[in-house]
């Protein structure tokens, strides 16, 4: 069984957490009904209960780190059955977010879809589904991914070749480029519309 | 009866999903639902917006809610869960005053009004009614022995959502007992499918989903409607991936709850979009006398 050393809680992680969730870790009681329902518990590393009574404590790099973090797929089944009324999902969601600042992806194929997808929102104002499967292929190698679904789908014509772009793609684009803080690019400032 | 409503039809039903935009389409058109689209609507941001950021997740949803409301449309509906999560978290949050101001700094808009949101299966059982859905049945879909799945966030988290039971719906069983199904209870209806970990973690789509398929099997059902086109997409397409990887031979087909209901009301195959399953239905449709 693995011991753990106590050790001064980072409370700074803590407040953060508190903030940014709006929830109150310290109301859990650890009755485990969060994991009791966890539909992933099993492809977990730390399940969900222990990730609440971890941050009770604190413990900022063993959470950031765990895989359980990109695993989650915000079902809300946490959220549903906690008896203290705890958006457990919420705090997931932002532990997550706080991985990703501080460059922690232990499950980087899960992190590589999601970015996939969100470049294609970027770039179409809409999602693409053939480009989201070549951009999650080029960053993760995995060509051969799904490679039998393809004869399965092609025939049902499911798979546009084209993507949707709408009037707004530059408006998304824009959404995109002030979340990241970047300054407008010479070329479309001052002009809304092309 | 005539209603009318904005209609946000998502992502993927302009791809994997068109036969559930379709059937939906058919269906309110049938039930004398006027759908307007919004104009130009753009992506919620579905699940990778917030797993990023929530402002970024809030201003990708709120762009939608914002068009919609200035093209004097007050409610949206949309047949996604996904959709309907971001939309309605995103209309939820921004009741708070100081995140409503960071959404609008990344919009660069002021969201004065914003539309509500509303679930399709929501808008068909509150605003049509049982009864009329009952009404517009010519072909009930009688000896059709059938399990509703709606995945875990139509309803949930409830009180952001505010629509029917968050562990135990029923909206669903309830459309389709109108329209002569069979419904059994099915104890896992809002157990997650694995959701979009089907790309990077298949193994984990592969046990939640074929979890799913082994219990409706259990249950002797000829068929599993869905309202959720990932879920759909996990159930259906990657029926075949939950096999291979569990040693089981399931071939159940999987709907949209708006293929069957249109079905019930005289739609034909080709205007319910029935050629897109990937595991044929037509073998249970003509058991039961529907095809």
């Amino acid at each position: 069984m693995e011991t753990i050393t106590l050790q001064k809680p980072d409370s700074q992680f803590l407040r953060d957490v508190r903030e940014r969730s709006g929830q109150e870790p310290s109301n859990c009681y650890q009755c485990g009904n969060c994991t009791a329902g966890c539909p992933y518990n099993f492809a977990y590393d730390i399940p969900v209960s222990r990730i609440m009574r971890l941050l009770q404590l604190g413990r900022r790099d063993e959470i950031l780190q765990c895989k359980s973090l990109w695993l989650c797929a915000t079902c809300q089944s946490c959220t549903t059955r906690c008896p203290n009324g705890i958006d457990v999902a919420r705090i997931v969601d932002v532990l997550r977010h706080m991985a990703r600042e501080a460059g922690y992806a232990t499950e980087r194929n899960v992190k590589a879809f999601g970015d996939a997808f969100l470049e294609s929102v970027e770039k179409h104002g809409r999602v693409f589904e053939v480009g989201v499967v070549a951009g999650y292929v080029r960053k993760t190698g995995r060509f051969w991914t799904d490679i039998e679904l393809g004869p399965k789908m092609l025939p049902k014509g499911k798979l546009g070749l084209r993507p949707h772009s709408i009037q707004g793609a530059e408006h998304i684009a824009r959404i995109f480029r002030r979340y990241r803080g970047e300054p407008e690019p010479a070329a479309t400032t001052g002009g809304e519309t092309k | 009866m005539t209603l009318t409503i904005g209609y946000y039809p998502g992502c993927s039903g302009a791809g994997t999903s068109v036969e559930y935009d379709q059937s939906t389409r058919a269906v309110c058109a049938r039930l004398g639902v006027t759908l307007r689209d919004v104009p130009d609507w753009s992506c919620c941001g579905s699940t990778p917006a917030h797993t990023v950021n929530h402002v970024l997740s809030a201003a990708l949803s709120a762009r939608n809610l914002e068009l919609a409301a200035q093209a004097g449309l007050e409610v949206v509906t949309t047949p996604c869960p996904s959709c309907l999560a971001n939309l309605r978290i995103a209309g939820h949050k921004m009741e708070q005053p100081a995140f409503r101001d960071d959404v609008r700094a990344l919009l660069e808009t002021e969201c004065e009004t914003l539309a509500e949101t509303k679930s399709t299966l929501q808008v068909m059982v509150e605003e049509v009614g049982l009864d009329e859905v009952q009404a517009r049945v010519t072909k009930p879909l009688a000896g059709l022995r059938v399990a509703c799945y709606y995945g875990c966030i139509m309803n949930r988290p409830p009180e952001v959502m505010q629509f029917d039971d968050p562990e135990h719906p029923m909206a669903m069983d309830n459309l389709l007992t109108a329209c002569g199904a069979e419904v059994v209870p099915f104890p896992l209806k809002v157990e997650c499918c694995g959701a979009a970990a089907g790309m990077p973690r298949k193994d984990i789509v592969a046990e939640l989903s074929g979890r799913l398929l082994d219990t409706a099997a259990g249950l002797g059902v000829d068929a599993i409607a869905t309202a959720c086109p990932l879920c759909q997409m996990n159930l259906d397409l990657r029926q075949g991936q939950a096999n291979a990887a569990r040693g089981t031979r399931h071939a159940i087909p999987v709907f949209y709850f708006t293929q069957l209901m249109g079905l019930a009301m005289g739609l034909s195959a080709r205007e319910v979009g029935l050629s897109k399953l990937v595991v044929n239905p037509k073998p249970c449709l003509e058991r039961a006398g529907l095809l």
